[in-house]
């Protein structure tokens, strides 16, 4: 008994830990070793239509070749590089929008009662458990051609033709921000509740002007959140399919549709294996980097 | 806190409130509208929502959907409350930063890779095993592996406001070490299981990119039907299919916020009653 006691008081620990991290590792992270290794072979037309990297000659020899024209593909087409830095490009500039718009949403809410505050928050998070896709399919009700927007301000006389909004960037844009807003309000907010306002006054007694104590004081405090609520809308928005499928035109090429069309479209496995590795390299790299860094800031 | 909020404050916020639900509202709207032209007002009807229940196609797709949702949610839960109390209880052991990686990164890993990864191991798995096949099964291994990341998030963060002594003292009186937690933790993290359960299911009923890439012939989830039909053009009854979802939703938040708002009162208020 007390032999076995010890064994599972030493071991026991594993019946909880190993099942998640057995599950994970082979399902969330064996797939981007294989994807790794799938960057380096060749199309092919079989099923699975990539050749194999390894493979056993017919003289028991083991065989290894590696193709990296997949990757030297990627840098020689410019389509990759322009539609990553395109993703970049509307990632960040939906973020700051986000950032202007939100930044004064949160601390409207942050100054209401507690009740209020709770009815107003509950309010901004709704539409985040309903369904993404039908949101952005929402959107495209009211600003397609003749779509609410557009009959509000031909009836209204502020324009004389329909804007053409739908399938440009200024969609992409609409329905990015329109998507994200919620997690950006949501950190600043949590950030801005917990400001000692007690700073504010000592910043006022001492002659500072409103708009002075926001930046010395406010601002600063309330970095955490900024940052926060910024990774939250930057990092899905650079992958983003849904919304440069259905509401952006042909102009807007996101990293995330060019992946799509590259798998379903050319059926070119291996180059969109590249694509997504090179893609992991490059996002999800400093990503981890900063979260490793924000973290242990956290807990020091 | 409570003073005045300036004007131009409030007005952005409705401004911002105001583009999250015209949109939505607008969509309810054009649900019940008779005419098929969707710039045209043609009058009251619910007729998109009877047509909706002789679509064999968006019906065969919601219960997949469902099902899929169901099984997801709870394997979830249970494989991140396991890597949460891994992550909280057990200070060092193999594998622990391991595990944090894998628990933070489907947070920030953008979709369309995660579920082109998951495809080419599933279709060697199938090549090399024989299983799994897609549809079904790859799709639930698929959503399981995200939504365990956002459910251990959760409950870690609510396993380290609990309160140790409870299961301590259970300890000293001669509980086993599970029967202890199961005892007192357990009822206080509930509520941090039961929302985390509702987010998995909502993840996973809203996933479009992920299933896409990892199902087969057949096997259509519900968002990837709307998806294909939205692609084709404006289709009225998924004006009243997407009104349908959007009511469901609200309303289960809402109660589900209810009741757990009451719950954590009641528990609190227990707790009071026995200090006294």
């Amino acid at each position: 008994m007390s032999l076995r006691g010890d064994w599972l008081e030493r071991n026991g620990k594993w019946f909880i830990i190993f099942p998640p991290l057995a599950f994970l590792f082979v399902f969330f992270l064996i797939p981007f070793a294989y994807a790794f290794r799938i960057s380096l072979a060749d199309t092919a037309l079989h099923v699975p239509p990539y050749t194999d990297i390894v493979s056993v000659t017919t003289d028991g020899h083991i065989n290894l070749s590696l193709n990296l024209g997949n990757f030297k593909y990627l840098f020689a087409d410019p389509v990759y590089a322009l539609s990553y830095l395109y993703s970049l490009k509307t990632a960040f500039f939906s973020t700051l929008i986000c950032l202007a718009l939100g930044y004064p949403m949160a601390y409207a809410i942050a100054r209401t009662s507690k009740s209020t505050q709770s009815i107003l928050l509950l309010v901004i998070i709704l539409p985040f458990w309903t369904s993404f896709l039908l949101r952005v399919y929402a959107l495209e009700g009211v600003i397609r051609e003749n779509g609410l927007l557009n009959s509000a301000l031909l009836w209204l006389g502020l324009i004389h033709a329909p804007l053409q909004i739908m399938r440009t960037t200024t969609a992409v844009y609409l329905g990015i921000i329109y998507s994200y807003l919620p997690f950006m309000v949501l950190p600043l907010f949590a950030t801005l509740e917990k400001l000692d306002r007690s700073l504010l006054e000592a910043a006022s007694d001492l002659g500072s002007p409103p708009w002075r104590a926001f930046l010395d004081v406010t601002l600063p405090l309330s970095m955490p959140g900024v940052i926060a609520g910024s990774m939250l809308v930057f990092i899905p928005a650079i992958g983003e399919f849904v919304i440069p499928t259905l509401l952006g035109g042909p102009d807007n090429l996101m990293i995330g549709r060019v992946l799509w069309d590259e798998f379903f479209g050319n059926r070119d496995w291996p180059v969109a294996s590249a694509v997504a590795i090179v893609f992991l390299v490059l996002l999800v790299g400093p990503i981890a980097v900063y979260q490793h860094y924000s973290t242990k800031e956290l807990e020091a | 806190m409570q003073e005045r909020v300036p004007y131009s404050l409030l007005s952005i916020l409705g401004l911002g409130l105001a583009l999250i639900y015209v949109p939505i509202f607008v969509l309810i709207a054009y649900s019940f509208n008779a005419s098929s032209l969707v710039s045209v007002w043609g009058g009251f009807t619910t007729g998109w929502y009877t047509q909706l229940l002789h679509n064999d196609q968006v019906l065969d797709a919601a219960w997949l959907s469902l099902k899929i949702g169901v099984v997801v949610s709870t394997c979830a839960v249970v494989l991140g409350t396991l890597a949460a109390i891994s992550l909280v209880r057990f200070r060092k052991f193999r594998g622990r930063l391991l595990l944090t990686g894998m628990v933070n990164a489907p947070l920030v890993m953008p979709e369309i890779i995660t579920g082109i990864t998951q495809l080419l191991l599933f279709i060697s798995m199938l090549h090399v095993f024989g299983w799994p096949h897609r549809g079904f099964t790859t799709i639930v291994i698929a959503h399981i592996a995200f939504c365990t990341a956002y459910v251990t998030i959760t409950v870690r963060s609510r396993l380290m406001m609990a309160d140790r002594s409870l299961e301590e003292a259970a300890m000293d009186l001669g509980s086993g070490p599970v029967r202890a937690f199961v005892d007192t933790t357990l009822p206080g993290i509930a509520p941090a299981l039961a929302s985390s359960w509702l987010l998995s299911f909502t993840l996973s009923l809203d996933d479009l990119v992920i299933s896409s890439f990892v199902s087969g012939p057949g096997a259509s989830t519900l968002p990837m039907v709307i998806f294909s039909k939205v692609k084709l053009g404006v289709t009225p009854d998924v004006n009243a299919l997407a009104s349908l979802i959007i009511g469901a939703v609200g309303v289960c938040v809402v109660l589900a916020g209810y009741l757990m708002r009451r719950g954590e009162r009641l528990r609190l208020q227990g707790i009071h009653a026995s200090d006294v």
